[in-house]
């Protein structure tokens, strides 16, 4: 039960000093878990080269269906043999999907991360006109209702069967039905926000409108933005993988989770690794940006947990 | 009524309630001790933190478990030690021998269950009553409560009643079992003052009638010279006097009571010098609001908040609007500062009308008309630092920021404040302080008419006469027009020139204050005056 | 109330119209000709003008609209030149396993979701608490088809006791029906219940908050009915607010399960229309769960009035 603060108000004279913001952060559990794990995640796409992985894309007719932890004599160029290690053995090409499940985590974080911010940034630019300029409003709520009667999937679809297959097209794709989602974020936070007595105040003493909407209105949108963003950031990557596993995302040789999972449904009764690794990695993944949003919505805007 | 010659209902002894860790003090009540009489009405009275509250949830075994615990002492009822009750042994008890009723008659009904229902709740908690036993039941206390056509109020929900419907309804849920003990928390607080004065006699003629005994929790001493027999009062969690209510009021000993009863406004306006002869700052003429609630395909709705209302104010005089809740003071006053178009009428300001200006034409204009709100908490935003709140307006019509800094921490100075605060947020200064700081902020603009809205209703009540003190003084200190918008007749009574009262969207009556108080003509004037609680009562003027 | 129904049945008319713009425009605004965008890859020349005659693509692009959309009105959303079928045919045949698959998991998911959430929010704080918010947690995060694929294995493969893949008409055999819809439906369902679940919690918990929570307390209520007679029917709306704009994700998720499965179904129909790009089945196919969506939500609104007696219309 929630504390009722009838009972425990008083009149605050001077609170004693929250503890800095980062602080307070830095002692959820969540956060730490779901900030980790992505750090793990960005670190491991940027060091790809280096953890032991040969091109991705690489085809190996001769090394195909290899089952995980098969070895294979590769003959240098200078004429030297070594041994290389599929640690996740190899798919129906003979590529290595170790090297594709690590490169998979470049094309995901990429996506998730671009996805995020250009939506939460057109949002929010629509969204402050909308709740402030009335006429807007109606023209672009209507518009916003109208993409966001087609399920958000299906819309990406669509989209992406538009253009030519590729890393830009599904950004795209996936960006479309994010957007109307923020702008009713930041309209229903700016016309609450405009209630309120302060931004009041500042109509009287002549603040004009736009400096109102970034001096009083604006900060307002940040904490709930912030959080939308680490949820849109995961769906994001979901989406992504979605596409992909359908066949109609991003081109099958770029490596990507979804890419990989696709090309081993086929021989998945047999091979069933092919789909449990990238898998495994792609939820670890969406699952701590989901574990990082909770733990930012609960201390950043409690109030965020009660809309959909 | 003396002390109780018969046993007490409820006898608290040495109550302490511990706060959870980390809090401002370690205990919310600490070694309370006071007793009820059947029959009797005990007011327990502080302000807010005072322990109030805390001492009636503890004696209903109603504490949030984990975060407020009685750590000590007894609480007896007829004899019995509610604190060694298990929490089954409770549950009989509430509802069954002691009952509550809350401040909040809105929100203290379940609104998705029929009223009806939620009285023959504790029936069917209680008894083994059959269904047409306990409607009849229902029936009767309906009646008993003075609820209209209970035949047909059994069955409606609660947002198809009045508020003061619904607190009848709460009291009827809570005495349909002739508890021995009511306990009141504030149940007038959030009523219109009319409102108030027909439930404050219903508890009365109830207890009376069914010699209940009434712990009733107010922090306003109008309320408590009306119905109380006995005080106590509260402070910081602790017991400072207690006593006959006549003793307390007319003799109290302990510094703060006095404090208290000092701060209450007389209902009686002192002497003022009329402001006859100076210019007119501000005039109304016909100013009207009417919303229209429209729908896509729906049908539409005139709602006539504000009809043809005409004002005057002149330089350095205070006009006080006085009326219920809905009756347009507001809408006149947001109409006034233009934070809101009027639909009809002109609004003078020194002669140039103001009513339907677009946002570019009203912007010179914004500089002389100024507001204070009622909500100290949420006129100020709470990511600026206060000098920022207060600099804001001159900076935007061109004043250099160094000036407006200094003007910033005279205007500190002036409302009382430490200039060097300016860097601090609002969050680190109490209630009172931040309407200090907002007064700071409307006066930075060097308005020529103040309007003050409701701005000590959200304070404690020796808080409020202090920042009433503040509003009367740069009154005068800077020969301003005030139009001061209250519920509260007292507050009126105390700093306003002239007053007007409005009445569904209408002024139905306007002149001097001390003319208006002596003789109020209009019907429901007399009604409003009729309503104030505690008005036979003489507050601070103590004997020896 | 009849009257509500019929203005709010009005009001979805522009949202709908809105959404045949954007459809329409989808197509028109790429680049190329339309009508060979529309015939697909392997139509010959005759099958491009056909197309071009039937739109009126010589015609300004409003009347092209008027005529495009007047046809869908009429049931006529053109013809598949992929499947060698008309859309309508096509839509209709697929249609079964569709709404099989959802209604399962629409059941499977409410019956699930909302004891969870009522236990969460009861025991809020505990260790049951916070397996169920874990576990919605983990279902927002793992891929439907992760999701269906470890099932398979598990219950299909290792365990045997479902049949892989595929789908039985129900006209076929209730049985082989049942047996088959079992793995989708719960696979789909997943992320729903996590959606469902989670929002319960949160809104019983608000509503433990209120006032006449307290005043329930007060009258000597025991708690399972404080929370059942009070506390459930108060939380009702936005908890069926969140189950109608959940079929957003469940639309979403039928495309998916219906690969994974390779069910028959309007999801498969989505993702062979896209890969073939078959424009004239991606718009009816678009449209439809569109229309559906919106339907649905306008039946959510409806139901508000079971819940809560200050909505009247």
């Amino acid at each position: 039960m929630s504390v009722e603060p009838a009972l425990l108000a008083g009149e605050p004279a001077a609170r004693p000093p929250k503890p800095g913001l980062p602080g307070r952060l830095a002692r959820d559990g969540g956060i730490i878990f779901g900030a980790l794990i992505i750090l793990f995640m960005i670190v491991i796409g940027i060091t790809a080269p280096w953890l032991g992985t040969k091109n991705p894309s690489e085809i190996n007719p001769s090394f195909r269906n290899r089952v995980p932890g098969i070895e294979q004599t590769i003959r240098n160029d200078d004429g030297t043999a070594r041994t290389f290690t599929y640690r996740m053995g190899t798919d129906s090409l003979g590529r290595d999907i170790y090297s594709r499940v690590i490169y998979g985590a470049r094309v995901s974080l990429i996506i998730g991360i671009t996805v995020a911010v250009i939506s939460i940034a057109i949002g929010l630019f629509i969204g402050l006109i909308a709740g402030y300029l009335r006429w807007v409003d109606a023209v672009v709520m209507r518009l916003m209702d109208g993409l966001m009667a087609i399920p958000a999937i299906l819309l990406a679809i669509a989209l992406v069967s538009l253009f030519r297959a590729g890393v830009m097209s599904v950004i795209v794709a996936i960006i479309v039905p994010e957007v109307p989602r923020v702008v009713r974020l930041v309209r229903s936070i700016v016309l609450s926000v405009r209630e309120e007595p302060y931004v009041e105040a500042a109509i009287c003493a002549g603040t004009p409108t736009h400096l109102l909407l970034f001096r009083h209105v604006l900060p307002n949108t940040i904490p709930a933005l912030i959080v939308q963003g680490t949820f849109i950031c995961a769906n994001a990557i979901l989406l992504e993988a979605i596409l992909s596993f359908l066949g109609i995302g991003i081109p099958p040789e770029t490596p990507t989770w979804g890419n990989i999972m696709a090309e081993g449904r086929g021989l998945f009764r047999i091979y069933p690794h092919n789909i449990f690794f990238p898998g495994i990695c792609l939820a670890l993944t969406v699952l701590a940006v989901n574990v990082l949003g909770d733990g930012l919505r609960d201390k950043l805007d409690p109030k965020l947990a009660r809309r959909v | 009524m003396g002390w109780p010659v018969t046993a007490p209902v409820l006898d608290v002894q040495g109550l302490t309630v511990r706060l959870p860790a980390g809090a401002d003090r370690v205990h919310a009540v600490e070694n309370v001790s006071f007793a009820v009489a059947p029959g009797e009405i005990v007011c327990v009275v502080g302000e807010s933190g005072s322990g109030k509250s805390v001492t009636a949830h503890a004696v209903m075994g109603l504490l949030p478990p984990g975060q407020l615990t009685a750590t000590a002492g007894r609480v007896l009822l007829e004899g019995d030690d509610l604190l060694r009750k298990s929490p089954t042994e409770m549950r009989r008890i509430r509802g069954d021998r002691i009952s509550m009723i809350f401040q909040e008659p809105m929100t203290a009904l379940n609104p998705v269950m029929k009223v009806g229902d939620q009285i023959a709740e504790v029936l069917d908690i209680h008894t083994r009553l059959s269904e047409r036993e306990r409607r009849a039941r229902v029936l009767d206390v309906m009646t008993s409560v003075h609820l209209p056509e209970p035949e047909r109020l059994i069955d409606v929900y609660p947002h198809q009643l009045s508020g003061g419907q619904r607190q009848r309804i709460m009291i009827a849920a809570a005495l349909v079992l002739d508890p021995v003990l009511l306990i009141a928390d504030e149940p007038t607080t959030a009523l219109d003052v009319t409102t108030q004065a027909q439930i404050l006699k219903l508890i009365k003629e109830l207890r009376a009638r069914r010699n209940t005994g009434v712990l009733f929790i107010t922090h306003d001493f109008g309320v408590v010279a009306e119905v109380a027999h006995r005080v106590v009062v509260m402070q910081h969690g602790r017991v400072v006097e207690q006593g006959r209510t006549e003793d307390v009021l007319r003799r109290p000993r302990d510094d703060y009571t006095r404090m208290l009863i000092r701060a209450v406004p007389s209902l009686s306006p002192p002497p003022r010098a009329p402001a006859a002869a100076a210019p007119i700052v501000l005039q109304t003429t016909d100013l009207s609001k009417t919303y229209l609630a429209r729908g896509f395909f729906a049908k539409r709705r005139e709602v006539k908040a504000v009809k043809d209302v005409n004002l005057q104010v002149r330089r350095g005089e205070t006009l006080g609007v006085v009326g219920e809740s809905g009756s347009g003071k507001s809408t006149v006053a947001r109409c006034i500062a233009r934070l809101i178009e009027p639909t009809g009428g002109a609004i003078l300001i020194e002669g140039a009308d103001v009513a339907r200006l677009g946002a570019r034409a009203l912007r010179p204009h914004r500089k002389r008309v100024q507001i204070v709100f009622q909500d100290p908490y949420r006129s100020l935003n709470p990511r600026r630092t206060v000098g920022a709140a207060i600099t804001e307006g001159p900076m935007n019509f061109g004043m250099a920021e160094s000036e407006a800094a200094t003007r910033a921490r005279n205007l500190m100075r002036l409302v009382g404040l430490d200039p060097d605060a300016l860097a601090r947020f609002p969050h680190q200064f109490s209630g009172g302080q931040r309407q200090r700081i907002c007064i700071a902020r409307a006066l930075a603009m060097e308005p020529e008419l103040l309007v003050a809205d409701e701005p000590v209703s959200a304070l404690d009540v020796s808080v409020q006469a202090q920042v009433l003190e503040l509003i009367d003084d740069v009154r005068k200190r800077f020969n301003l027009a005030v139009l001061f918008i209250t519920h509260d007749l007292r507050v009126a009574a105390q700093v306003c020139d002239r007053i007007a009262v409005m009445h569904k969207g209408e002024v139905v009556e306007e002149g001097t204050t001390a003319a208006v108080f002596a003789a109020p003509k209009h019907a429901y004037t007399r009604a409003l005056f009729d309503s104030a609680p505690g008005r036979h009562f003489e507050f601070g003027k103590f004997e020896v | 109330m009849l009257g509500y129904i019929l203005r709010r049945l009005l009001a979805t008319l522009p949202v709908m119209l809105i959404v045949a713009v954007f459809v329409f425009l989808m197509l028109r605004l790429t680049p190329g000709d339309p009508a060979a965008v529309i015939a697909g890859d392997n139509a010959n020349s005759e099958q491009v003008a056909a197309i071009r005659n039937s739109l009126g693509l010589d015609q300004p692009i409003f009347t092209q609209f008027f005529i495009w959309f007047g046809n869908i009105l009429r049931g006529d959303f053109g013809e598949s030149y992929f499947f060698k079928k008309t859309v309508a045919e096509l839509i209709t045949s697929r249609l079964e396993p569709t709404l099989a698959l959802s209604l399962a998991t629409i059941v499977i998911a409410v019956a699930v979701a909302v004891p969870l959430g009522v236990l969460a929010a009861y025991r809020q704080g505990t260790l049951i608490d916070k397996i169920v918010m874990g576990f919605s947690v983990l279902g927002f995060s793992v891929p439907v088809f992760v999701i269906g694929y470890s099932l398979i294995y598990l219950f299909a493969i290792k365990l045997n006791w479902l049949p892989v893949q595929g789908y039985q008409r129900i006209g076929d055999g209730f049985g082989g029906f049942l047996q088959r819809l079992i793995l989708p439906s719960v696979t789909l369902s997943v992320i729903y219940i996590a959606l469902i679940a989670r929002m319960t919690r949160t809104s019983v918990l608000d509503v433990m908050g209120e006032d006449y929570i307290r005043t329930a307390r007060a009258k000597g209520q025991v708690e399972v009915k404080v929370l059942f007679k009070h506390a459930l029917k108060n939380a009702a709306v936005p908890i069926v607010t969140v189950i109608g704009l959940g079929v957003a994700l469940l639309i979403g998720g039928v495309v998916v399960t219906e690969s994974v499965f390779t069910i028959p179904g309007l999801g498969r129909l989505t993702v062979d229309a896209v890969l073939a790009r078959d424009y004239p089945t991606i718009q009816a196919v678009i449209l439809l769960f569109s229309f559906v969506y919106v339907l649905i939500n306008l039946l959510v609104d409806l139901a508000y009035t079971l819940f809560d007696p200050r909505i009247r219309y």
